[in-house]
């Protein structure tokens, strides 16, 4: 018997290694790839941080100089706290902290606004009897997709018989008016996922429903709020367009003022990436930070409407 | 008595807390959209140019459209934001749905992976603008300096030179910030498909290419098809990265649509035709929104 059985592993033996050999290449190929898919997420971001901290010499190598030999901080430091008296520099320099404090507003209060009265109405959408609400589903998707520019030119007269052309109110309300479409049809989707008999549970034992709203349904709405307020500071965060058109000295924010480190002697790369790296900190570090709900928000929201 | 009228008292005060709850949010979209969007119908009816305020602003009709639709220049950007809005989708639904299939298994460092996806998509529209715009500078920028050390060209190319290569490189630019999130949803979705299911085309001899079609492709249609709606919205509305990359240019090669309205709105300040021209665009993008939105309704409905 032990005879008759010994020649089955051996005849097998080639078959097992060639098909470990087999998942051993499969498995080098398959790193190899994901770590081509890691190099293009990155590598034209971490060029853009060397490109901040090499010296002007140096960007003006050629051959380049991937690894920068003396790295410095000066243009952190310029962006920060001002240019050395004497050195020339963009006037975008100057206006770069106050940039910095405008969308930090801007992008806080909007956010602020967005939960509160987005919140609100998605919650009046998917429990209470509104006429007609098919048509407001869609009103806001359409509103949510429109071109800006279709209405720019109105907004643009609108902003200036209000005198809030280059106002925190006036960017506050244009961003709320356009962030609240996309976040009023995400809440709506995170409010289908839940339970409506724990309000009625509540309602019975004598909570009236806006008592319900507050002690039961926002306990336990966190990670819907939590994705809506990511998206809301995002998009203020970067959106370009509109504060290209409505702010001036006052209001400038991150996204205007980084096209602007040109000097007559042409664009000044290395201070215009620095300035790129710092105004995508924020952004980036609430990405990776609220990385679960964001994905989750974007299924919920852009997937299952 | 009293029972009956409960429920009638309580869905009149339902109806009062709706509206109250739904005041604030349609207050602010009404001012900041749809008010805006009919004033924009009635300027596109009328003559309206900033740089001859003699001329005031006379009711044309649909002259401002006519003009519009046989201006050279309109049509030519409207040809080149066809072709980068066509170029650009294909391209990141393809190159995103392999990804995501290579993905879509258990490996070590999974997790940093899909992190790293959302940094494209995290970046600024026009920091990835100005980030490409140093890559690819002709004399200094990286793109260059990495193919001429590899030996892949003998003199550094001009790649924003020509209005072809020109509009190709913004396509490599909105591929790098797009990919990654479309990839993220297209995953997301293959996630839910039980694994049984191909286990069981295995067992009944179904090859990988089969598996695809029959069974990962039916399940992530409806996915795939926001996926694609979305990315065709969001292309034709293109503007940051065209302002920072290259400016329409060179020779309006790079010139789409929204940048066209820019340019007629805020710099040769013809209000009419540049609200014309952005209710043509906005047409186009409704019709996209409301297939999208059948689809998407038809969906929720079960």
């Amino acid at each position: 018997m032990a005879t008759l059985s010994t020649p089955s592993p051996l005849r097998h033996t080639p078959g097992r290694r060639w098909r470990k050999a087999r998942s051993a290449i499969g498995g080098i190929l398959f790193y190899a790839l994901v770590g081509m898919l890691v190099f293009a997420l990155l590598a034209p971001f971490v060029w853009m941080i060397i490109s901040s901290i090499s010296p002007p010499t140096e960007l003006a190598s050629k051959p380049i100089h991937w690894i920068p030999e003396h790295p410095t901080l000066d243009r952190y430091r310029a962006l920060f706290f001002g240019a050395r008296p004497g050195e020339i520099v963009p006037i975008a320099v100057s206006k770069f902290i106050n940039a910095m404090k405008s969308s930090l507003i801007i992008a806080t209060a909007t956010t602020l606004v967005c939960i509160i009265t987005g919140t609100a109405a998605a919650y009046a959408l998917i429990r209470l009897p509104v006429p007609k609400k098919e048509g407001f589903l869609f009103g806001m998707l359409a509103a949510q997709m429109m071109p800006i520019i279709v209405i720019i030119i109105p907004l643009y007269l609108m902003m200036q018989r209000l005198v809030l052309n280059d106002t925190w109110q006036g960017m506050i309300l244009l961003y709320s008016g356009f962030m609240l479409p996309t976040v009023i049809w995400i809440m709506y989707g995170y409010f289908q996922t839940l339970p409506e008999e724990l309000e009625e549970a509540a309602m019975i034992d004598g909570c009236s429903r806006v008592g319900a709203l507050l002690r039961v349904v926002l306990p336990i709405s966190g990670p819907g709020l939590v994705a809506i307020s990511a998206f809301a500071f995002l998009y203020t965060w970067n959106e370009f367009f509109m504060a290209l058109i409505f702010t001036a000295s006052r209001t400038k924010t991150i996204p205007v003022i980084v096209t602007e480190f040109s000097t007559q002697a042409g664009i000044d790369y290395g201070l215009m990436t620095t300035a790129g790296v710092i105004g995508s900190l924020p952004p980036l570090i609430l990405a990776f930070l609220l990385q679960r709900y964001i994905v989750a928000g974007l299924t919920s929201g852009a997937v299952k409407g | 008595m009293a029972a009956t009228r409960r429920p009638s008292r309580r869905l009149r005060e339902d109806r009062i807390l709706a509206a109250v709850l739904l005041a604030p949010a349609l207050l602010i979209i009404a001012v900041v959209t749809i008010y805006p969007l009919l004033h924009s119908f009635w300027i596109s009816l009328h003559a309206w140019n900033l740089m001859k305020p003699k001329e005031g602003n006379p009711f044309v009709g649909l002259d401002n459209y006519i003009n519009t639709l046989t201006d050279p220049i309109f049509l030519d950007s409207l040809r080149v934001t066809i072709i980068f809005t066509i170029a650009a989708v294909v391209i990141e639904i393809s190159l995103a749905m392999g990804i995501a299939l290579i993905l879509n298994r258990k490996f070590i460092g999974r997790g940093l992976v899909r992190m790293l996806a959302l940094l494209p998509w995290a970046v600024p529209a026009v920091v990835n603008g100005i980030m490409w715009k140093w890559i690819l500078n002709p004399s200094y920028g990286a793109l260059n300096g990495l193919l001429y050390s590899l030996g892949l060209i003998d003199e550094y190319v001009i790649w924003l030179g020509s209005p072809e290569l020109a509009l190709a490189m913004v396509v490599v630019a909105d591929l790098w910030k797009e990919t990654p999130f479309i990839m993220l949803l297209l995953l997301a979705a293959l996630q839910t498909i039980p694994k049984d299911l191909y286990e069981a085309a295995t067992v009944d001899g179904a090859n990988v290419v089969q598996s695809f079609f029959r069974i990962t492709l039916p399940l992530i249609q409806p996915v795939l098809f926001v996926a694609i709606a979305l990315r065709t919205i969001w292309a034709l509305k293109s503007f940051d990265l065209i302002y920072t990359l290259t400016a329409g240019g060179p020779s309006n090669g790079t010139s789409v649509v929204g940048y066209y309205t820019y340019i007629k709105s805020f710099v040769s300040l013809q209000l009419g035709r540049g609200a014309a021209v952005a209710y043509i665009m906005t047409l186009f993008v409704l019709i996209l929104v409301y297939i999208y939105y059948r689809v998407l309704y038809r969906k929720v409905e079960y």
